[in-house]
């Protein structure tokens, strides 16, 4: 247990009103991962991480960080940084006033802030900026500020939140690939914030995806994408069709049941289930053809098209699968002529095999 | 915004009376002021006149009213309402900076009770503060239970700072909160997480980012602070007079007019000194406004 | 700084620290303690103001028996009310002008507006003796039968109260949507009928809250008042003020308290037209 920096104990945070922003949370992050916080808003994953920094603190249970209970320590006793989703680089003082900041008022030598804000405005490519007011800059460029300036401290954690949002979309790849680098770079355990999917399955080495205050799953971002433990977690990590099912045995790894509108299926499941579940299947998983499909074990059902976007590199199609039921299917336009083949209207074969398909119990 | 020229006739009769009452009610009684301060006792028939005035007899009151015994005046008026306006702030700045931290539903109560006494009458206000300090009044009767006093708690520079301070501290109150309430909080966040004390967040980040507010706030309640006469009038003893209280005496017991209209330019000059020093302030702080 | 937390607070939760709560009732005690006495002690029964000796209105009858004072609050509050009906209508005119045009040297006139509200009352008390004693107006009005003898001080309180009826009226001004207006004109209304069906309706709020402020700075001038009165032209608070200089005294605690009625539910009204979800946008 010794490499856990931060490890967070039955930790709640309950406001006077009777709100609950976190709920009896309990997790463990290793020195040196790239972890991240991700929900939609209001799951609480921006109080927990206040919390982490101090500027929050739980009204029960722990938080360790370097082995030691800080759940009540001040913020600025404790070795964590922020990088704030507004930045809040102060704007009465320079770049360099800014990131040496920290290091002032902790009583470092001026010589030894001198070099260490150099070295840490280099990392961040702004050492020709030093001189700079923050409104003089851009957002993307502030923002490194703001990271050269949570850096420069060596916290044992940075705390980022949601560190991309203000910044337009072309921007947002760069830092992404960046925080990345600067995170290999430095060794710093890295706790990231984030209602974007895509940022934590593309950034973090570990994913703790939030509800309603609780912790719904915590995986590796492929783990999170394909073995999605609720219906939750598989709904918000990319896009899934969810189908209703009805179980009707268990034998060994597989469940039978009998889902709605595709009749019955094996589907393999470890835990026990009761009499009702729920079939998980990605988009890109579903496949569709004109004639009917040949192979052993497919699950196979009629539909009618009911819409095809195109995107380039895909399309993403509506099936119709009668009962009321759509089905979402991503295609590959792999030729340059004819796209996705299909047309709204037309009637195909939609198929799949079992083994790609997800059971879920909760 | 459209243009005056397309609109002529609106134009004229929106502007006319508005104009017109301040071109004549106040611009032109000011000029008088103006050309009263250069003026003198008029000289008929050898003898200093009473009711009569001279046009223009030189900067002789000008003069006069730099002599050391005004120039003595002025000058405390200015540090009287100096440090009426450090105890204003010293008290107003916890009270903003309370207030916008602040439960949302307390908040609008809050600053209605700092407000409401500014909206009672000036006169009214400093009548109950006689009321309280005076050697009879409340204060006196509570240190005699403990067998204390009484002490003469008025009509003194104290009393008179304490009166100011006590009239004028909303004006101090509302620019301040309007300015911590627009401060972003993570900056204070951001600087207690990477190691400020609370303290020292308050000295590097709070005050250099409030300082807008401060400044108009120190203005708005210097300036009035300078030019008051109710408060040392009633508050103050016979040390206690400002330059308001010159002014009234030239108009009203000594009959000098001239002294008196140049002693209001000196007013009105310091007043738009004041002002002044906001402006240079102000702009040179405009990055840091948030 | 505090060592430690405490659960559930964080370091910005300022609003539950003991000492800034400990502060704010310093503070605001201070503020009310002498209005409060002042309020209470009207109902007192003893002379001299000093102890409480029991409950009583009498104070109240016996100012409303004083016919000096009765005549001060009568000119007081005539005064307040002419005044602000001018100061209203000029007031929102200006306004109207600055909000809707733009022409040359706008920001000196509209620095030349601020005059009256920076300068200090007794200069511009001083300046309004003079000119009315040497336009032969302080003698001329005072020798009108009432009401028009209060004529001087009302053309006072209307010079440095329709500025800040400007003030409050452009500030309304500013948050009406231009297309109001085009819908009205598209659907045929004139300019004047669109200015009385559109502007003036989104006006009223600003209006009626710069109308009350005028009113209450007319009733609490002192110092323009003290150099424009004559003396049959007294007004309360200087009336009050040649009562307090001679001293305390019950009875002016029971017309304070009218006055203060009055100003606080005059403010409290202005005050709750002017909140932003009564603004309408």
């Amino acid at each position: 247990m010794s490499e856990q920096i931060v490890s967070i104990r039955n930790v709640s945070r309950r406001y006077p009103g009777g709100v609950t922003a976190v709920d009896d949370v309990s997790l463990d992050i290793a020195q040196n991962e790239f972890f991240a916080l991700l929900g939609p808003s209001g799951c609480g994953k921006t109080t927990l991480l206040r919390m982490i920094s101090g500027l929050d603190t739980p009204t029960e249970g722990q938080i360790m960080i370097g082995g030691q209970d800080m759940a009540l320590t001040p913020p600025n006793l404790r070795p964590t940084n922020m990088v704030f989703q507004s930045y809040a680089v102060f704007p009465h003082m320079t770049v360099e006033q800014n990131v040496g900041y920290g290091l002032k008022v902790t009583g470092v030598e001026a010589s030894e802030i001198k070099r260490r804000t150099a070295e840490a405005l280099e990392m961040v490519k702004l050492s020709h900026l030093a001189a700079r007011k923050p409104d003089q800059m851009s957002g993307g460029q502030r923002q490194r500020v703001a990271l050269a300036r949570a850096l420069v401290k060596r916290p044992k954690v940075l705390l980022l939140d949601e560190p991309l949002s203000a910044l337009d979309a072309k921007l947002r790849d760069g830092m992404r690939l960046e925080l990345t680098r600067l995170q290999e770079t430095v060794g710093i355990t890295f706790i990231i914030v984030t209602h974007d999917q895509d940022e934590a399955l593309s950034m973090a080495s570990r994913i703790a995806v939030m509800d309603k205050g609780a912790i719904q799953q915590i995986a590796t971002p492929s783990e999170l994408y394909e073995q999605p433990r609720t219906r939750f977690v598989a709904d918000f990590i990319g896009k899934v069709n969810l189908i209703d099912a009805a179980v009707l045995g268990q034998k060994g790894g597989k469940v039978s049941c009998l889902a709605q509108g595709l009749g019955n299926m094996e589907v393999g499941c470890e835990k026990s289930t009761g009499d009702k579940a729920t079939i998980a299947i990605r988009p890109e998983k579903l496949k569709i053809s004109v004639s009917e499909p040949k192979g052993a074990g497919l699950v196979k059902t009629k539909g009618t098209i009911r819409d095809v976007a195109y995107y380039g590199d895909t399309s993403h199609i509506v099936a119709d699968i009668g009962e009321g039921l759509d089905l979402s299917i991503n295609v590959q336009n792999n030729s340059r002529t004819g796209g996705s083949g299909v047309e709204r209207g037309q009637k195909v074969w939609v198929h799949f095999d079992p083994a790609d398909a997800l059971l879920l119990t909760e | 915004m459209d243009n005056w020229k397309d609109y002529k006739k609106v134009f004229w009769i929106l502007a006319a009376p508005g104009t017109f009452w301040l071109l004549l009610f106040f611009v032109i009684p000011l000029a008088f002021l103006f050309i009263m301060s250069f003026g003198g006792k008029a000289i008929v028939n050898g003898e200093v006149s009473i009711t009569d005035y001279a046009y223009f007899t030189g900067f002789e009151n000008y003069l006069r009213s730099v002599e050391p015994l005004y120039l003595q005046i002025m000058w405390k008026s200015i540090w009287i309402s100096a440090l009426a306006t450090i105890l204003c702030l010293v008290t107003a700045y916890p009270i903003a900076f309370g207030i916008c931290f602040a439960p949302a539903r307390w908040k609008p109560i809050l600053l209605l009770l700092v407000v409401l006494p500014f909206w009672i009458n000036l006169l009214i206000r400093t009548y109950a503060l006689i009321a309280v300090f005076r050697t009879q009044g409340y204060v006196n009767l509570t240190l005699s239970v403990v067998g204390l006093g009484p002490y003469e708690m008025l009509y003194n520079d104290f009393a008179v700072i304490f009166g100011l301070v006590y009239v004028y501290m909303p004006f101090m109150v509302l620019p301040l909160y309007a300015t911590i309430e627009r401060l972003d909080k993570s900056f204070l966040e951001a600087s207690l997480d990477l190691g400020a004390t609370q303290f020292t967040t308050f000295k590097n980040v709070t005050i250099p980012l409030t300082m807008p507010g401060i400044i108009t706030g120190v203005i708005l309640v210097f300036i009035p602070c300078l030019g008051s006469f109710l408060t040392p009038a009633l508050l103050g003893g016979a040390n206690a007079i400002m330059i308001g209280n010159v002014i009234e005496r030239q108009f009203k017991a000594a009959n000098d007019w001239p002294f008196g209209a140049a002693i209001s330019f000196m007013l009105m000059f310091a007043t738009f000194a004041a002002l002044m020093i906001r402006a240079f302030v102000a702009k040179r702080s405009a990055g840091v406004d948030v | 700084m505090v060592a430690t937390l405490k659960p559930g607070q964080g370091p910005l939760d300022y609003a539950s620290r003991l000492w800034l709560k400990i502060l704010f009732g310093v503070i605001y005690v201070m503020l009310y303690i002498p209005i409060i006495t002042l309020i209470a002690f009207s109902f007192n029964t003893d002379k001299r103001g000093v102890v409480w000796r029991g409950f009583t209105l009498d104070n109240y009858v016996k100012a409303w028996n004083n016919d000096a004072l009765i005549e001060a609050m009568t000119n007081s509050l005539m005064i307040a009310f002419i005044a602000t009906i001018f100061a209203t209508v000029i007031g929102a005119m200006v306004a109207l002008m600055l909000w809707r045009f733009k022409f040359p040297f706008k920001g000196s006139y509209e620095a030349f507006m601020g005059l009256p509200i920076v300068i200090p009352e007794i200069c511009m008390g001083v300046a309004l003796l003079l000119f009315f004693n040497f336009s032969g107006m302080m003698t001329a009005v005072i020798a009108m039968p009432w009401p028009l003898n209060l004529a001087n001080i009302i053309i006072a309180h209307i010079a440095f109260c329709f500025p800040f009826v400007t003030v409050v009226v452009r500030s309304r001004l500013v948050g009406f949507n231009r297309q109001l207006e085009e819908a009205s004109k598209d659907l045929g209304a004139t300019e004047w009928q669109t200015f009385w069906n559109v502007i003036v309706p989104f006006m009223m709020p600003g209006l009626i809250a710069g109308a009350l402020l005028a009113f209450t700075l007319s009733l609490d001038d002192f110092v323009i008042t003290f150099f424009t009165s004559g003396p049959e032209t007294v007004t309360f608070p200087v009336k009050v003020y040649s009562l307090v200089r001679r001293g305390v005294s019950p009875e002016i605690n029971a017309a304070s308290t009218v006055l203060i009625a009055i100003t606080v539910v005059a403010t409290i009204i202005a005050m709750k037209l002017q909140a932003p979800e009564k603004s309408g946008h």
